[in-house]
């Protein structure tokens, strides 16, 4: 696995756990414990503000990526 | 992908700078309230633009002294990401400014015309104004040389010009951004300790973010100039 696939999946499995912390609201009982919901929920802002960083960053990386490969090609020619 | 320290680096400060820069304590102000917190995302894009501006113009000095066309493309694409993020600055002091300095017992042209004469936002403008004019006056020259040379010079002045509009003039003038008495964000006695931890790290982090960007542009336009000369 490559390095942005490894931090795809990464993401992947953060998402996924904050998606299953805004899903088990449905029971009677009003869990405050939580830590996603708890201090005025700041933490699913932090959350929201994490993921677009991560897909900003991850973007960079990509191109970066893929200007290096363009130099690596010219470098041969 | 050049693997550096310092991109690295860029990425932990900024998920520092989001993470603690809303969580951590800070100081409890009337009007401010918690959209203090935007020290650490608004104010830093200027210090971002304020600092690839003047790698920009250090980069314009290079070229007139060696004619190399490569501190030419270095200074184009600084001064470029310099704008992005003043226009980032401009952009978030907007929306952090309607809710402080706006008074909605108002009406919301009352408002506007109170904000409209800030003398800040009107430096600030200009100041962006004359680097777009940077890029205009660079792509209506076809000569590659004499292109590179008169925006060189165009771009010392451009910077010479970020002093009186965006340091100097907001100063003398009666406003309402805070700052004016000094230097804002560094004074020592106007910023609280519980910040600074915060907000160093966050200028570091975003700066890092656009050298980034601004060493990618570059590179693509290098190659670019390259493939131009040998197609």
């Amino acid at each position: 696995m490559t390095g942005t696939q490894k931090l795809i999946s990464l993401l992947t499995a953060l998402l996924l756990s904050v998606v299953s912390f805004a899903q088990d609201s449905s029971g009677k009982e009003v869990e405050m414990a939580d830590q996603m919901r708890s201090n005025g929920r700041i933490y699913v802002v932090i959350a929201v503000m994490l993921t677009i960083l991560a897909g900003l960053i991850l973007y960079v990386v990509r191109l970066d990526k893929k200007i290096a490969k363009w130099e690596k090609q010219e470098g041969k020619s | 992908m050049h693997k550096s320290w310092w991109k690295i680096l860029s990425v932990l400060l900024l998920t520092y700078t989001f993470t603690a820069g809303l969580l951590l304590d800070v100081p409890h102000l009337p009007a401010l309230q918690e959209t203090i917190r935007n020290l650490y995302f608004h104010v830093c894009m200027w210090f971002c633009m304020m600092i690839l501006f003047t790698v920009s113009v250090v980069n314009s000095v290079k070229y007139l002294r060696t004619n190399r066309i490569r501190y030419d493309i270095y200074a184009r694409q600084y001064a470029t990401v310099g704008i992005v993020f003043g226009v980032l600055g401009y952009a978030t002091g907007t929306i952090w400014m309607s809710y402080t300095w706006a008074d909605p017992n108002n009406p919301a042209a009352a408002s506007f015309s109170a904000i409209a004469r800030e003398p800040k936002l009107i430096g600030a403008a200009i100041a962006l104004l004359i680097y777009l004019a940077y890029h205009v006056l660079r792509d209506s020259i076809p000569d590659l040389d004499r292109r590179a040379r008169v925006s060189a010079v165009y771009n010392i002045f451009a910077y010479a010009m970020l002093f009186p509009t965006i340091w100097i003039l907001p100063r003398l003038l009666p406003s309402l951004h805070p700052g004016r008495e000094g230097n804002p964000a560094l004074n020592f006695s106007d910023i609280d300790n519980r910040m600074r931890v915060v907000f160093y790290p966050a200028v570091l982090g975003w700066t890092l973010l656009g050298v980034w960007i601004s060493t990618l542009k570059i590179r693509l336009n290098i190659l670019k100039e390259k493939t131009l000369i040998h197609p």
